[in-house]
């Protein structure tokens, strides 16, 4: 269970330059809430870093990560 | 009350986008100490999201000139824009693409090397003859290679970013000189006064004050509710443009191109209504003219769905081969958020809030004016405005495509060089006004003292609900004359908001507490500016009043938020060296 101050903090990254990634982010932290563990949290701050247009080409599926790590958020990030 | 702590720059600039990054580029190339704040990361900004390109009269694809732009720029503004700052504009234009160019801005190419140019709706050559290619392009990411290539420049320009930063309130002394801003610090909730000699508001568009919106979530207007709680005016915030094609519930956008490449618009009854609205151009007639026609439909019982709110766009007979090869993004974004494969349904879709034409007034030097004895345009002293914040005004009732990036390059540059003219680091800081800081700090003193009281997200809902219904595509006094009385409703509820998060460190509830105060007074100055504007122009379309009236509305709407009292003043219809263009009908 994430702290109040750690949940915050990706709550406001998730604030992004386009739409689509504002909307897709926000369903995916409604569904998955403060229940989300220390490790994806960190998956997802690495996917945060990445410019909006590179993000959103990654949900939509137009390009597969460089880092397979991420590949189990990024499925859950698509569904979302 | 304990004094704030302050920090002294030689200018602030508030916001990380386009116009901003040009601005403290200038800037910090002179040697001036800047500090740029930013909500966001600054390769975050709303900025990255235009995607169709930047116009100007090159002439690479064939003969142009930057008095055709011009022209296409005052008729698309249906002759609201001012014409000294529309000639400013257009002649700039070529000279900021290849300033941009050189700080390596990856433009499309042509094959011997010249920068690519695109067609684009309303670029025209020799007044309205026949079509241009002016738009300047890096694929369908000009947006985001702007600010890309702009934010690299600032880094080497050694700027200051203070990123997660807010800016709450303006200070301004006695004399009405502005000498900075209060600001909020995410990581610590820190509130500290960054005094300036300068400082230029470059937040952006306030988009997301409607329920349909192409807007990011971090455009919630904050330099404009800024500008109003300091007492200046918002000019021609009645103005805001809507693309045709957004998903409806989502507001994501379907570019232009799927109708360019043959799709089309169907209502409940499966017609293809628009051969009944635009029987030449159909489908593919002006954003005005297809969200007119599309809201029509809706409003006359011919939408589709449970609630019968929005009308279809049909591509699947396109074949998939089509759709997936020159509509690559589009089923990913039909499938994601209306749950619809294109490729076999088509896509609900309403027309959608894209772009704020008003903003703070400013004259072609990005300072803000404001009418002061009998001067309609007396200059602010120490404060700028550039960007979708700011009214120049070039857009006037309706912006011409590709002028907004072109917009944020010219502006934000002409804001910077001005400054750099005023040799500022030989002047000293003003003494700061004694209440520097008293307006911000009671904000934040109300709502951290209110145990209880009405929510932000559920008041924000209602706004925006509010100026849907009451202040959309087409308006008429009965509809306009209860949004406002709603608005003035939510108005006071803004007032008793509570948020139940009291923490320090990055309190979003507070952050979005305090957005909210910006977007109310955004909303206040839309509702308020387009009832009393008796005429359609632009992208004001009144169905009680179908015709633009020259002789009575040819002024620039001001709305002051003390009363929300409304003023108005002349439009330039002068430009700075050529013949002026006279008002005429606007069809294309």
């Amino acid at each position: 269970m994430l702290d109040q101050e750690r949940w915050n903090r990706i709550v406001w990254r998730c604030r992004r330059g386009m739409l689509e990634n504002d909307l897709v982010l926000t369903r995916f932290l409604a569904a998955r809430g403060r229940a989300m563990t220390e490790d994806e949290v960190a998956l997802l701050d690495r996917l945060l870093d990445l410019p909006d247009s590179e993000l959103w080409d990654l949900i939509a599926g137009r390009r597969e990560p460089q880092d397979p790590a991420v590949g189990p958020l990024l499925s859950a990030l698509r569904r979302a | 009350m304990s004094a704030l702590p302050v920090r002294k720059f030689d200018a602030v600039i508030v916001g990380a986008g386009g116009s901003g990054m040009r601005a403290s580029l200038q800037l910090a190339e002179a040697g001036l100490s800047v500090a740029v704040l930013s909500k966001v990361f600054p390769t975050r900004s709303h900025t990255v999201a235009a995607q169709g390109g930047i116009g100007a009269s090159l002439g690479n694809m064939s003969e142009d000139s930057w008095l055709w732009h011009m022209y296409d720029t005052i008729k698309g503004s249906d002759w609201l824009g001012d014409q000294d700052a529309i000639e400013y504009m257009c002649k700039m234009a070529p000279q900021v693409v290849y300033e941009l160019e050189h700080f390596g801005m990856p433009f499309d190419r042509n094959p011997d090397g010249t920068i690519y140019q695109r067609p684009f709706g309303g670029h025209s050559a020799n007044f309205g003859e026949r079509p241009v290619q002016r738009a300047c392009a890096a694929a369908d990411r000009t947006g985001h290679a702007m600010v890309h290539t702009l934010y690299q420049r600032n880094v080497r320009a050694r700027t200051q970013f203070f990123v997660e930063w807010m800016a709450l309130d303006l200070i301004r002394n006695a004399d009405g000189d502005v000498q900075g801003v209060v600001a909020y610090e995410m990581e610590t909730g820190d509130v500290m006064i960054l005094q300036a000699k300068v400082t230029v508001l470059a937040t952006g568009g306030a988009g997301r004050i409607f329920a349909a919106s192409t807007n990011a979530f971090i455009n919630t207007g904050d330099g404009l509710g800024m500008a109003a709680r300091a007492g200046l005016p918002l000019e021609d915030m009645e103005f805001w443009q809507f693309h045709p094609t957004g998903v409806a519930g989502a507001g994501v956008l379907i570019t232009e191109g799927v109708r360019g490449e043959g799709g089309i618009l169907l209502n409940a009854q499966g017609e293809r209504f628009m051969e009944r609205y635009a029987p030449n151009l159909k489908d593919l007639a002006s954003r005005d003219v297809v969200s007119r026609s599309m809201d029509q439909e809706i409003k006359e019982g011919r939408g589709v769905g449970p609630h019968k709110d929005h009308v279809l766009l049909k591509l699947d007979h396109l074949g998939p081969d089509v759709i997936l090869k020159r509509l690559p993004s589009i089923r990913e974004i039909a499938l994601k958020f209306a749950n619809v494969d294109c490729i076999k349904e088509p896509i609900p879709v309403v027309p959608t809030i894209h772009y704020q034409m008003g903003g703070i007034p400013t004259n072609v030097n990005g300072q803000v004016v404001a009418p002061k004895g009998s001067d309609p345009n007396a200059v602010v002293p120490g404060l700028y405005a550039v960007g979708e914040c700011a009214c120049v005004s070039v857009h006037g009732a309706n912006r011409l495509g590709t002028n907004s990036l072109l917009d944020l390059l010219v502006f934000g540059r002409a804001a910077g060089n001005h400054i750099v003219g005023q040799n500022l680091r030989a002047q000293g800081q003003q003494a700061l006004a004694r209440d520097a800081g008293d307006a911000s700090r009671a904000r934040l003193a109300r709502l951290d003292g209110a145990s209880s009281g009405e929510s932000v997200p559920e008041v924000a809902h209602e706004i925006r609900k509010t100026m849907q219904a009451h202040c959309g595509v087409f308006r008429n006094q009965q509809l306009l004359a209860e949004g406002v009385r709603q608005v003035m409703d939510l108005d006071a509820r803004v007032a008793r908001t509570a948020i139940g998060d009291r923490s320090r460190v990055f309190n979003t509830a507070r952050v979005e507490a305090l957005e909210l105060d910006n977007l109310i007074e955004t909303a206040k100055a839309t509702i308020v500016s387009a009832e009393a504007r008796r005429e359609s122009r632009g992208a004001q379309a009144r169905s009680d009043y179908p015709n633009r009236d020259d002789a009575n509305w040819l002024k620039h709407t001001l709305w002051y938020r003390d009363g929300s009292r409304l003023d108005y003043k002349p439009v330039n219809l002068k430009p700075l060296s050529v013949e002026a263009f006279p008002p005429k009908a606007r069809t294309y």
